[in-house]
């Protein structure tokens, strides 16, 4: 009987070693036919710009023959894609960091990128994620955000002979107190200006309240660090908990949905809403200029869309600019095998080097490149990169940097996203939304340690 | 005849045992020592003895939550399916024209695969809602009862089929005496109908309950656990432990086991509860 | 009596008739916003698609386009009817083997089947996954494997049940009469299993085709095998654009070929599924 096991045993275990071989003889076979070629699987992260990928890769797979794939991972999944992804034989090739936190976790797999020329392209070389000596993530965008507003409707506003402040434009709006006292204004009178609400809704469905989570919260953050004169924590301490508590509830309570909905919106309902001139304001950043214009029915007027930094009722805000950095850092994975690497590193160079890569992160991307291959007339033209280009180089305004890439991990984002969600919901005090902030920043700095 | 198939035993079992050693028995054994590892790939392990268990339940609710979600639910859904289904089959076991018709309708549903179901449901729940200002992710009860809605849409008519075959195997004239003795129609199923379709209804009970406590497609697609996971079950809890983090792959194999033992133990004692029943009756 | 009865009847028809109706509504809301623009799909989710709201066929277009889905079809089906088609042939035979030769290694296994059958995926999704990535089996033929693996338990459980009733006296006539087994097993037994093999295909069929998480996986978003379930959740999650429109055309895609199978074969589906249960 045992020896029956055995033999069981061992028959398997043959069998085993046989489909194994099986297998490595195949893909073996497979590398041979391609052995001076890689191939590329990029793990995108930008939903909104799939479809322009995809269209990159047809390119240059058409022009240099190699196999280009891209997947894009959906909102908010990004990590927990990549992580099932490159757990797998045929796993991403180039995938990206969001910064230093996204770093810790994947240093694994990330290859020194130190001697590639995508580096020696990089203006500012201090914006790269290095680790001692090595270079482990490129950023390959510089994006801003604020509060994106339709100036014909904020005119409109403006020329009522009843309203209930003393400036004329927009621009004029420097201060937290002043966009409140505009903002309650003009819900009072939206009915007068042909609106459904100022803002545009405050999108709170799990996966999409990224706006919040991570793009409001920084300006707190942001403070608290200038503050103690640190870009990172173990411990926050949300000093500015109240300010993100101005901003939040100004656009919740003057939005053309109500609040208890609001956890059934997406971005693009808010970015919609926003092209359908249902509303005059939405938070977002450059890179919602597509979604905009591409809305059907849109009738935003493209000269007429500006940037409108995010106050939150600081001391000095006047001087405050946009949110301005990058997320988005490219890395190659270490464990995939060189010719893939050096495949990789093909593609992204062509892509911000050829002619036509740089015209399609320019016109069709609209990407705001961090590198020294674009010339100064290279850069994208619709009206959000303009105003994103030109807050950057107004140097009487200081410009809020992006330091949510120190946020403990996803999942305190995911928390914290679902905690504003209960609030907008009126089941969750703002004292204890607080209190679970703080306490989640903590216990997830230890535990992705 | 034994000794004649002694020798056949590789042709005849060794193409399943193969299949079923990669895809069920080392994945199995592994998964276990895994759940007492701190581990991000399977090559580097590292002993840690019960701390996984311990994280489960020490780092946060999270699991306890869906432990009594998923246990809630279960209850309401198999109550609830299976009081459907079996009103459902006698009604349909009258006999009424047309019975055929309606029987192939309940059931469709069923063929609907979970994910697919899942998105049908948010939109529908979320339209009737939205008449009310209210939406599916609103409250927790929106997407507890939006699952037990939807389960019973997709499972009646799975059960209902299993009861009228049943039912249809009730001896038309051991009924028909109980009526000449007086019985009235309640009286005729409490004792007579109930008692014979008794196996049907132990099979049906384990059905629904083990389909609720496993359920994940369905949960994933109409809320996938929000608002703040209140509304996870175990199996979305675990993977979402697993694959939503770093760092907490043990931790997740570890509440995968307790899952496991946790569906195991209920599916036994059900079985043994409901065939000792069966005896007595 | 009679016509309390009638009445009673009445009664009950117009219940089911409410039912049907229940029961059909959610397929028709998908019909019909499936002809609708996507941004009054969530404003608008009850009304009639016309004028701004209509919709024609763009959504659909969309919808194929994005997810490829017709590929995502032709792997649904080729995974599916593989996959049960090896699952009847290999889990007979094995079913047969371990019920007529009794030793402790046949019991044994038979035990080890019925245990995987309480054994839930979560269990041994991550080894799993990993061990078929290994062996290089995330691709459709590996998929085969795998289903044939973990579909194994209930299917040899139903099988062996099958198999205990049949008269053994046939097989050891046959034997004797020298006769192979496996000639035996095919001329002989397999006819006789029949209504056990279809039951057996209609509850794999079920299962692997609706399967999410097991494809989703093993193949994963990077090939072109996606399966139907794994391109809805995709086109649901990726394109953030959340096109609700695009879904409601997929959802409909999705469902038609289901029905069309369950209308044709219904008599079969519903003997099958009944069958299933009473040996289950």
């Amino acid at each position: 009987m045992k020896k029956k096991l055995i033999s069981m045993l061992m028959i398997l275990v043959v069998a085993a070693i046989y489909l194994t071989g099986c297998g490595d003889s195949d893909s073996k076979k497979a590398s041979n036919d391609g052995t001076k070629k890689g191939k590329v699987y990029y793990l995108s992260f930008k939903p909104e710009s799939d479809q322009i990928w995809q269209n990159i890769a047809k390119e240059y797979q058409k022009e240099k023959g190699i196999e280009v794939k891209v997947v894009t991972a959906a909102n908010g999944t990004y990590e927990q894609t990549l992580k099932s992804e490159i757990a797998k034989s045929d796993a991403p090739t180039l995938f990206q960091i969001n910064g230093p936190v996204g770093y810790q976790n994947w240093k694994d797999h990330c290859l020194d990128l130190k001697d590639t020329d995508l580096y020696s392209w990089l203006i500012d070389k201090n914006m790269a994620v290095k680790d001692g000596d090595g270079v482990y993530g490129i950023p390959y965008v510089v994006e801003g955000y604020g509060i994106i507003y339709n100036e014909e409707i904020m005119d409109k506003y403006f020329a009522l002979s009843d309203k209930a402040v003393d400036i004329n434009s927009t621009s004029e709006i420097k201060s937290f107190d002043m966009l409140k006292k505009v903002a309650e204004d003009m819900t009072a009178k939206k009915d007068k200006l042909g609106i459904e609400g100022v803002f545009a809704s405050t999108s709170l469905l799990p996966g999409d309240d990224w706006r919040w989570q991570t793009h409001l919260a920084n300006l707190p953050i942001y403070y608290e660090y200038k503050d103690k004169g640190i870009n990172d924590t173990d411990k926050l301490e949300f000093k500015y908990a109240e300010n993100f508590k101005n901003i939040f509830d100004l656009y919740i309570n003057n939005s053309c949905t109500k609040p208890q909905m609001l956890g059934s919106k997406s971005v693009v309902d808010s970015m919609a809403e926003f092209a359908l001139g249902k509303v005059a304001m939405v938070q977002n950043g450059n890179w919602g200029w597509s979604q905009i214009a591409e809305t059907k029915g849109n009738v935003v007027k493209e000269d007429k869309v500006k940037f409108l930094p995010i106050y939150t009722g600081m001391p000095e805000e006047e001087k405050q600019g946009l949110c301005i950095g990058t997320e988005n850092f490219f890395c190659i994975n270490s464990k995939a095998s060189k010719e893939d690497q050096q495949a990789s590193i093909d593609f992204i160079q062509w892509l911000y080097n050829s002619d036509y890569g740089k015209k399609t992160v320019t016109n069709d991307l609209k990407f705001i490149s961090p590198f020294s291959t674009f010339k100064d007339d290279e850069k994208p033209t619709d009206p959000l990169a303009k105003e994103v280009i030109k807050y950057m180089s107004d140097t009487s305004l200081n410009t809020v940097s992006w330091n949510f890439t120190s946020f403990p991990s996803q999942t305190f984002k995911d928390n914290f996203g679902a905690g504003l969600l209960q609030y907008a919901n009126g089941k969750e005090s703002w004292d204890d939304l607080k209190a679970a902030v703080i306490k989640d920043w903590e216990a997830e700095k230890t535990a992705t340690k | 005849m034994q000794r004649t198939l002694k020798k056949y035993f590789i042709v005849f079992t060794l193409p399943t045992l193969i299949a079923f050693a990669i895809a069920f028995v080392i994945p199995f054994v592994y998964g276990i020592y895994l759940s007492f590892c701190s581990f991000t790939t399977v090559t580097d392990t590292k002993w840690v003895w019960f701390d996984n268990y311990i994280k489960a339940f020490s780092n946060n609710k999270e699991f306890l939550n869906a432990l009594w979600f998923t246990a809630k639910f279960a209850v309401v859904a198999l109550v609830s399916i299976n009081v459907f289904a079996f009103l459902l089959s006698l009604a349909l076991t009258r006999k009424i024209k047309g019975t055929n018709i309606f029987r192939t309708i309940f059931f469709m549903p069923n063929l609907i695969g979970g994910i697919v179901l899942g998105y049908i449901w948010q939109c529908i729940i979320n339209g009737v809602l939205s008449k009310f200002d209210l939406y599916l992710l609103s409250d927790s009860k929106y997407g507890f009862w939006g699952l037990v809605i939807l389960m019973n849409w997709q499972m009646v008519g799975y059960m209902m089929v299993i009861y009228i075959a049943a039912l249809q195997n009730v001896p038309s004239d051991l009924l028909d005496a109980a009526k000449v003795d007086g019985a009235g129609a309640m009286q005729r199923l409490r004792y007579i109908t109930i008692p014979m379709v008794m196996p049907s209804i132990t099979i049906c009970t384990f059905l629904t309950l083990s389909n609720s406590f496993k359920l994940f497609d369905q949960n994933l697609a109409l809320t996938a656990g929000a608002p703040a996971k209140q509304t996870q079950m175990l199996a979305l809890d675990i993977y979402n432990t697993f694959y939503g983090r770093n760092g907490f792959e043990g931790v997740g194999q570890a509440k995968a086991v307790m899952f496991f033992v946790l569906v195991a133990v209920i599916a036994f004692t059900q079985l043994r509860f409901t065939r000792s029943r069966e005896v007595e009756s | 009596m009679i016509r309390k009865e009638k009445i009673c009847n009445f009664f009950i028809y117009i219940i089911l008739i409410a039912l049907v109706v229940l029961f059909f509504a959610p397929v028709f809301f998908v019909i019909l916003n499936s002809f609708k623009e996507k941004l009054y799909i969530s404003s608008n989710p009850f009304s009639i698609p016309k004028g701004e709201m209509f919709a024609s066929l763009t959504n659909y277009t969309n919808g194929i386009e994005k997810t490829s889905f017709f590929h995502a079809f032709g792997w649904s089906t080729f995974i599916t009817v593989g996959s049960v088609l090896v699952i009847l042939l290999c889990t007979a035979m094995t079913a047969w083997y371990i019920t007529r030769v009794k030793s402790k290694l046949t019991s044994f296994l038979y035990y080890m089947f019925v245990f995987s059958m309480v054994v839930p995926f979560q269990m041994v999704m991550f080894t799993m996954s990993k061990l078929t990535d290994m062996l290089h089996m995330n691709n459709p033929l590996g998929m085969i494997v795998v289903y044939l693996g973990f579909g194994a338990g209930l299917s040899v459980f139903m099988f062996a049940g099958f198999v205990k009733s049949i008269p053994v006296e046939i097989e050891e006539a046959a034997l004797i009469d020298g006769c192979s087994p496996i000639k035996m097993f095919f001329t002989i037994i397999v006819p006789i299993l029949k209504p056990t093999v279809i039951t057996v295909a209609i509850l794999n069929t079920m299962w692997i085709w609706n399967d999410y998480l097991l494809p989703y996986l093993t193949i994963g978003l990077s090939t072109e095998y996606k399966t139907i379930p794994v391109v809805v959740q995709y086109l649901m999650g990726s394109y953030g654009a959340k096109d609700y429109g695009a879904l409601m055309a997929l959802l409909v895609l999705a469902i038609i070929p289901i029905i069309i199978f369950y209308l044709c074969c219904q008599k079969y589906i519903i003997k099958g599924v009944v069958a299933g249960a009473v040996k289950g």
